[in-house]
């Protein structure tokens, strides 16, 4: 398009009163559009907090979880790295809920079924079911992440071997500390991916203590918050389980 | 004829010519985004602080730390991630819808011709920084947009969406693992990302201060959408034309 068209498409004539009621018009709307945004802000910050995050933003992020646990591909796994790929020193992030000691010849893995019927399992129990192998690039939600490596038995496995059929079905799986102060929830696609692990060794090594020793779990398809260590009980249910940090403003999906 | 003449320069006196500058769409647009993009810098902030690890160096010196401790406190950043992310996520919506009407409405409407750089646009964005600079007197002829702001208008579209890929590849890596593979992985993204966010920054100081050196005729046609043609330019105007 030549020049000469842009302005003879674009420009006329107007008189100076017409061109001063456009102006006060104009900046009068813009006024209004900037009072507007302005008492829209305060309104959404004055708004009552619901689980630590304003309430308009809390039902944002419940349908943002919504759209994309629609679009949850369990067959989708977190890229696979080599035992070369994995740090040797692996960062130790949270230490809620977190016991100086646990005795594993004490420790027991309750796995509530149902009220009243929980099922009691030693750390031999759970190292004897077929171990895999998990290489990955471990993402913690305040931003860093590092490639690191673990094992243990995939949670999927030692729900069937436990005949945890019926919990399948389950909307969420709730998991505690062994003191319960520490808590999440995870729904249960994502908890019967492939590669979520009841884990209990780190580098080819039984886990240290304060990445959860005995058992924890490793959970690719979460931010680091969900990988809960020194799990206690496991329970299951068709409500959203309480979670630590859910309660303190994140997302509760918290996925990847 | 004199009778005539007098008459005309009394309507010319009464008249003003004016040039359609923004649609009344673009306006809202942008005004639209200036706030939104505002509180997604902010809310990305507060969510950078919880791994604040950028910095330029060149060997062991760091030049510039991204950011010093006295920067967070006056904008009192510290400890408000899940603040942010509650924000991030929540007008991360507005962004991006704002941002594809805005480009469908660019290119339905005819527009991206004003935008979109040419082949004269390098050179003569040149020329523009020259003139800019108060180096050289020329200025090259411009339509709407000069050719500098054709290239700095077009780059901010492909930021944008820059933003929101690396954004999504950020956000939810394993089922976007495309979208991660596309920026070079995850930590890559979130440089990028970050990188980004800088540049509008630095495009935000540009434009201010242009658009205070350029004049309250040119400020407010983003407001009225008109742009009065002053008696002198509409002269040179035909000249070039």
């Amino acid at each position: 398009m030549s020049r000469h068209n842009f302005f003879d498409k674009r420009t006329k004539e107007i008189s100076n009163s017409s061109y001063r009621r456009k102006m006060i018009f104009s900046f009068l709307i813009f006024a209004v559009l900037v009072a507007a945004g302005i008492f829209a802000w305060k309104w959404l910050n004055h708004q009552p907090t619901e689980q630590g995050a304003l309430k308009p933003l809390r039902k944002t992020l419940e349908a943002n979880e919504k759209i994309l646990q629609s679009t949850f591909d369990t067959s989708k796994k977190s890229k696979v790295y080599t035992e070369k790929d994995a740090v040797k020193n692996v960062r130790v992030n949270g230490l809620v809920g977190m016991e100086k000691t646990i005795d594993t010849s004490t420790w027991r893995l309750q796995v509530v079924r149902a009220a009243g019927d929980t099922l009691k399992l030693s750390l031999d129990d759970i190292e004897k079911l077929p171990k895999v192998h998990v290489i990955f690039d471990f993402k913690c939600i305040e931003g860093w992440s590092q490639v690191t490596h673990w094992a243990g038995v995939p949670l999927k496995t030692f729900m069937d071997y436990y005949h945890l059929n019926t919990q399948e079905k389950m909307n969420y799986v709730g998991l505690q500390t062994v003191d319960k102060k520490y808590y999440v929830g995870i729904d249960m696609p994502s908890a019967l991916q492939s590669q979520t692990i009841l884990c209990y060794e780190m580098n080819n090594k039984p886990l240290p203590m304060n990445q959860g020793y005995p058992l924890r779990l490793i959970i690719p398809v979460k931010y680091g918050i969900k990988h809960l260590k020194q799990l206690g009980t496991m329970y299951f249910s068709n409500q959203k389980p309480p979670d630590y940090w859910a309660e303190r403003g994140y997302d509760y999906y918290a996925g990847l | 004829m004199g009778l005539l003449n007098s008459f005309n320069s009394s309507t010319n006196f009464r008249m003003k010519k004016v040039i359609k500058k923004h649609p009344l769409a673009i306006r809202w647009f942008h005004w639209i985004n200036f706030p939104v993009l505002t509180v997604m810098i902010w809310s990305g902030l507060l969510i950078y602080w919880a791994n604040s690890v950028y910095k330029i160096s060149v060997g062991n010196t760091t030049i510039i730390k991204f950011f010093p401790k006295g920067f967070y406190k006056a904008l009192n950043v510290p400890f408000h991630l899940a603040k942010g992310m509650s924000f991030h996520f929540a007008f991360a919506w507005l962004f991006i819808i704002n941002g594809i009407l805005y480009v469908a409405y660019t290119i339905f409407s005819g527009e991206w011709r004003y935008l979109l750089p040419n082949k004269y646009s390098f050179k003569e964005a040149w020329q523009v920084l020259l003139h800019d600079l108060h180096i050289k007197k020329y200025q090259p002829p411009q339509l709407k947009y000069n050719a500098a702001q054709r290239i700095a208008y077009t780059a901010i579209f492909f930021m944008g969406m820059g933003s929101v890929l690396s954004g999504f590849a950020i956000y939810k890596p394993v089922q976007f693992s495309w979208v991660a593979f596309l920026c070079g992985g995850y930590e890559a993204a979130r440089v990028e990302h970050f990188i980004l966010t800088i540049g509008y920054v630095l495009f935000f100081l540009i434009h201010i201060f242009q658009v205070i050196k350029t004049g309250w005729n040119n400020f407010q046609a983003i407001i009225s959408g008109l742009e009065v043609i002053k008696p002198e330019k509409q002269i040179s105007t035909n000249e070039q034309a």
